[in-house]
């Protein structure tokens, strides 16, 4: 006979609430999150000239800006009908990589670890990174590091360590020369130690988590990502790739130009959030999942050699069968982060990125273009309608954390009725709550569009939806 | 055609003597002494029109504010530049030109080199003082290489005036009144289909701020262009 409110979810980019309704004889009946605001971006771009969105869409979110502006450029190039130099693709997709690695440091280190550290009943207090820089200098050190690494990358190459206004439709701004490329190659081997000591705490921590792991979104669902030509893990570009639960592919080879045939957009009463689903499947069982779990699920390979040995450990945990318990988004994070250092290594030593990075053009020759990249949370799609003057009639977003919606709400669910004991609730039950969502590392400021004064809640609400207990944060 | 008899006068600005041409302005004297006024709508080389009034100085014996840039010197006058009356007024001024439009310098394509955002640094405007408009202007793109962006006009006609005086086509005007006026080309037309305007591009490397620029150009090429149309402005007022 109770409602359940947390108010707000702390440790995630954004700000949402929790409810979790308990029915008569104090069962969970139900859990969900709710992104209560709104930023309206699809609205308030109509009217202004392509040219302008790649900063203006940037400006979604302080965490990924590159994701937005890398999947902005590319709609551009497509509506002005131009193929970026190779050296300009190759520094694109070194700033997204370095975007996804400074992306998933933040997670990992700044918000989730102290959980992994202190454990998930540890005093509220004590689980942050504050407290961490008191007992584990080293790791916070090193987390602090390697997202600083990342955010040089994109500031190096890209002008700006947040909203870079070095990539542009038609390439980048800012050629690579050999000094600068030096500097970043000196820092690599230092960062890949990192991410790999990283990855064996995080492995030799697994044992304390069995309970977690097995009730943190365990469910089948799709998974969505994009692949290269040879099925391996991308980020900047390639096809997208849909799977089921049992491994078995659903499409695959999908432009995202024709993304509106597969995923359908439902909208829910009582959030902003808006619910992809897989189209064929129809709402709400055409669930799927996106980001870190997804594209190491679907992809063959990573492409270089310490990330794809690690791929192979992560793959057998379900004896080569997709993954589906979403704590590992946490350790296909990780892999990401040593992939995403060796692949920038990779790129810089190539000597096709030294050369002119930047086609500069302004002719429209297409009225609708979508642009698709791979963001450190999933799969991001900026679909734009033009008229023939470039300036923007209609513009559609599907941002990363959206498409993990409907998966957030059933891990949501599976956690509070495995943890939450609805005639005392613990604080450690609901930390565990907040936990589910920090493995999806959602961004909610940016996948809604909210503009945030209050963070969120977790509410407790009887059979007849009336709230009992509201846990707020202040 | 019998020209003014030009004299020399003598007067004081901040307390220093000067002196000047009866037929220069208190701002042409005072850049001649090396005191600096602010302006915005004003450029050497063009006609003055007293549209921004970031210029405004005191004159001993007025209760008005006056323009320095359209205010002719006189015998004996004596002008103050900065003063915290004149500071109070000119934040206000930049206030309202920043409220009037939509200035968001971090998306704009001037950001780092709009004089009304060099304006505001110069004056410590770190936020201003009167709410938001919010205006929404349509956007011109139909010019093949220019764009005409009326949310960044801040109206001080140094378009209108370059296109009329130097290049000599009169393509742009001025239209509508108060918070609606918006600088519109030939009869309100499209501006690819204006047929006055030669597409020199004169009129964007005037422009202070945002709101006309060229598409597909890298910074380097437009200041060199932005060069070539000063430097015949420097010719024009030397003449």
């Amino acid at each position: 006979m109770k409602k359940i409110i947390i108010d707000p979810v702390t440790r995630i980019e954004g700000h949402a609430k929790i409810t979790i309704d308990v029915d008569a004889n104090n069962r969970i009946s139900d859990a969900k999150i709710h992104v209560t605001q709104f930023r309206g971006f699809e609205k308030f771009c109509e009217g202004q000239i392509y040219s302008q969105m790649p900063a203006l869409t940037a400006r979604t979110c302080g965490i990924c800006p590159v994701s937005h502006a890398i999947s902005s450029i590319k709609a551009c190039d497509i509506l002005l009908g131009v193929t970026p130099p190779q050296a300009g693709i190759n520094l694109r997709k070194i700033i997204n990589l370095a975007q996804i690695l400074q992306s998933h440091t933040l997670s990992f280190f700044h918000l989730s670890s102290p959980d992994f550290i202190y454990g998930f009943d540890a005093k509220k207090e004590d689980r942050n990174i504050f407290k961490m820089m008191q007992t584990h200098p080293q790791m916070a050190k090193d987390g602090i590091m390697l997202r600083a690494f990342g955010q040089k990358v994109i500031q190096t190459l890209g002008g700006k360590r947040i909203h870079p206004d070095g990539l542009v439709p038609g390439g980048v701004e800012q050629n690579l020369d050999t000094q600068t490329k030096n500097t970043l190659l000196l820092e690599i081997p230092n960062a890949i130690k990192i991410a790999e000591e990283t990855l064996i705490f995080f492995k030799n921590n697994l044992a304390k988590f069995e309970k977690e792991i097995d009730s943190f979104g365990v469910f089948p669902s799709l998974f969505m990502a994009l692949v290269d030509e040879n099925g391996n893990l991308e980020h900047y570009d390639g096809k997208l790739k849909i799977i089921d639960s049992e491994g078995n592919v659903l499409q695959e080879n999908i432009s995202p130009q024709h993304y509106k045939e597969f995923i359908g957009e439902a909208v829910e009463a009582e959030s902003y959030l808006k619910s992809p689903y897989y189209k064929p499947f129809g709402y709400p069982q055409g669930m799927y999942r996106v980001g870190a779990l997804a594209r190491l699920n679907i992809a063959k390979a990573c492409g270089t050699p310490k990330a794809d040995k690690e791929l192979l450990a992560f793959k057998a945990l379900n004896a080569g069968k997709p993954v589906l318990n979403s704590f590992y988004y946490h350790y296909a994070r990780l892999i990401e982060m040593l992939y995403a250092l060796e692949k920038i290594e990779l790129l810089l030593k190539d000597e096709t990125t030294m050369g002119e990075a930047l086609h500069r053009t302004s002719k429209i020759l297409k009225t609708q273009a979508v642009g698709c990249s791979e963001a450190p949370r999933g799969t991001l799609f900026h679909d734009y309608e033009v008229d023939t003057n470039g300036i923007i009639q209609k513009v559609n977003l599907i941002i990363a954390t959206g498409n993990n919606n409907l998966a957030m709400n059933a891990g949501l669910k599976q956690v509070a009725q495995t943890f939450i004991n609805a005639e005392d609730v613990s604080e450690g039950a609901l930390n565990r709550v907040e936990a589910l969502i920090r493995c999806f590392d959602p961004c909610l400021s940016c996948s809604t569009h909210a503009l945030g004064i209050v963070s969120s809640n977790i509410e407790l609400k009887d059979h007849n939806k009336n709230i009992i207990q509201i846990f707020k944060r202040n | 055609m019998i020209r003014e008899k030009v004299r020399v006068k003598s007067f004081k600005i901040n307390g220093i003597d000067v002196t000047g041409a009866s037929n220069q302005t208190i701002l042409e004297v005072a850049q001649d002494n090396n005191i600096e006024i602010p302006t915005l709508c004003y450029l050497k080389g063009l006609s003055c029109v007293g549209s921004c009034r970031m210029c405004i100085v005191e004159i001993k014996g007025s209760n008005q504010l006056i323009p320095a840039c359209t205010a002719k010197i006189k015998e004996g006058m004596e002008v103050t530049t900065d003063s915290p009356r004149i500071k109070t007024n000119r934040e206000m001024i930049l206030s309202m030109l920043f409220s009037e439009r939509t200035h968001t310098c971090s998306v704009c394509v001037s950001n780092g080199n709009c004089e009304l955002q060099n304006k505001a640094h110069e004056l410590h405007l770190d936020h201003i003082q009167v709410p938001y408009h919010n205006a929404r202007f349509e956007i011109d793109a139909s010019h093949k290489n220019f764009v005409n962006d009326p949310n960044r006009c801040i109206l001080c006609t140094r378009c209108i005036r370059v296109c009329d005086e130097i290049e000599g086509a009169h393509a742009l005007d001025i239209m509508d009144r108060g918070i609606d006026t918006r600088i519109i080309h030939d009869m309100d037309e499209p501006w690819a289909q204006s047929l006055s305007c030669t597409s020199c591009g004169k009129c964007v490397y005037v422009c202070p701020t945002g709101a006309l620029y060229e598409k597909d150009i890298s910074d380097e090429e437009a200041d060199k262009k932005r060069s070539i149309i000063m430097e015949l402005l420097e010719r024009k007022a030397q003449q």
